[in-house]
């Protein structure tokens, strides 16, 4: 008998909606444990000792225990590799080292200049602070350097390791879902293919269940 | 007898280097083809082609052409799994889960602060840029929070995963190898005693002495 994979995170948070969103594109049932941000659980000992960073999500399945979302997505795509959307191309050595490198990509070319973006406009206020525009600036010019090579790429397969839905399309969805609900939205719309990307991959069921939770600061 | 696999870029470069010491560690034949990063030799069209990111390194084999480091690493971990140190990614799913948790945790918190100071502190006054101090002061205070979470699991654990070796150790080696020697900072990793003893251990790695000889061997006196 297999054990319930249990997922300590927040239905808003980026990396806790990452890892939902690929249980959800494999059909692995889960339980999302509500970790309670703003009493800082996530920063006392018991969860420490799950994560010692102090940050969400974790993932816990038998006595596995896990950090870092894009650790957690990577083990549960070659876990249940056989099941629900194939995520890791693993019938296809090239496939599946094209999904690593846009994988990568995704963790050191975008999510740097995506973050502090999203930072700025969502996290900030909750701290009294109004959105930095310098830092909002100087990151909106690494994220468009980014995106025109994401423009070229994607003018040639549908998908960033090809023509096929992988982790690592899979892996930009939670942070852009944000971006797109500020007034920098428009370096994703004014490209074209990035656009047609976006639209594809953020209208997939399994993240629309997942999105569904994602209210930040939102009425 | 397989072709060597080529990697691109100057040994001098951290993200090269990365690359270049897990093939070691995995006894992978490879050739390293140098690249003139001051002469723009990674801005050209046929360098873009195989990296559009203009950045090192790149990476190609028989199959297939890669960039990022970590992939590539990955990569090569998982298609030579025979080769050299066959546990660098682990032998079982969850021994390489708990390392991929580390390498991440490399990726997404060592690596930014430590190389904002690695640039800040050895990189831009050689290259008569001014250097920040918020900036240094800023990562530093990063860096250190970062540590202390090492330094509490390196009192559990000989090595960051677990009681062996693995390619989250080694990914750390580049920016703290700078850090250590090229820096007047790297007591930030020397002063605290695990992370220290830890250190010790995995630059005295025989794959990371070769490394060092390479880069050594690069630096025109």
């Amino acid at each position: 008998m297999t054990t319930l994979i249990k997922l300590y995170g927040a239905p808003v948070s980026t990396c806790t909606a990452r890892v939902m969103t690929c249980l959800h594109e494999k059909a692995v049932d889960f339980a999302l444990v509500p970790v309670d941000l703003f009493s800082c659980e996530h920063k006392q000992p018991p969860f420490l000792a799950k994560n010692p960073f102090g940050q969400i999500p974790v993932l816990e399945d038998g006595d596995l225990t896990l950090f870092e979302s894009r650790a957690m997505t990577a083990y549960v795509a070659e876990k249940f590799k056989e099941a629900g959307t194939d995520l890791i191309r693993h019938h296809d050595l090239k496939e599946a080292a094209l999904v690593k490198v846009w994988i990568e990509v995704e963790s050191q070319q975008f999510h740097p200049a995506i973050a502090p973006i999203v930072y700025e406009y969502f996290v900030a206020p909750i701290q009294g602070k109004s959105p930095d525009q310098g830092v909002i600036d100087a990151n909106l010019e690494k994220l468009s350097k980014v995106l025109d090579v994401y423009e070229a790429k994607l003018s040639s397969a549908k998908y960033l390791a090809g023509d096929f839905y992988s982790l690592a399309d899979l892996h930009h969805l939670p942070y852009t879902y944000y971006f797109m609900k500020t007034p920098c939205a428009s370096i994703i719309s004014e490209r074209a293919h990035v656009k047609a990307w976006w639209e594809d991959i953020s209208s997939r069921p399994a993240f629309n269940k997942v999105s569904e939770g994602m209210n930040f600061g939102e009425k | 007898m397989a072709t060597p696999v080529k990697v691109y870029g100057p040994p001098l470069s951290t993200a090269v280097c990365r690359v270049v010491a897990c093939l070691l560690e995995k006894d992978v034949e490879f050739q390293l083809i140098s690249l003139n990063m001051a002469k723009g030799d990674h801005k050209k069209p046929d360098f873009l082609k195989i990296q559009p990111f203009g950045q090192v390194p790149a990476f190609q084999d028989e199959k297939i052409s890669l960039l990022e480091s970590r992939a590539i690493c990955r990569y090569v971990c998982e298609n030579y799994p025979e080769k050299g140190n066959k546990g660098l990614f682990g032998t079982n799913p969850l021994a390489k889960a708990s390392i991929d948790q580390w390498l991440e945790a490399e990726g997404q918190s060592f690596n930014p602060p430590s190389s904002a100071l690695v640039f800040q502190l050895a990189l831009a006054p050689r290259m008569n840029i001014k250097q920040d101090e918020g900036v240094i002061k800023q990562n530093e205070e990063k860096l250190a929070k970062v540590l202390d979470v090492y330094e509490k699991r390196l009192g559990e654990s000989r090595f960051l995963a677990g009681d062996e070796f693995s390619l989250a150790d080694l990914s750390h080696l580049p920016n703290a190898h700078y850090l250590v020697n090229a820096t007047d900072r790297g007591e930030i990793l020397t002063s605290r005693d695990n992370v220290g003893r830890w250190w010790g251990e995995i630059s005295n790695r025989d794959s990371w002495k070769k490394v060092v000889d390479m880069q050594k061997q690069q630096h025109s006196p």
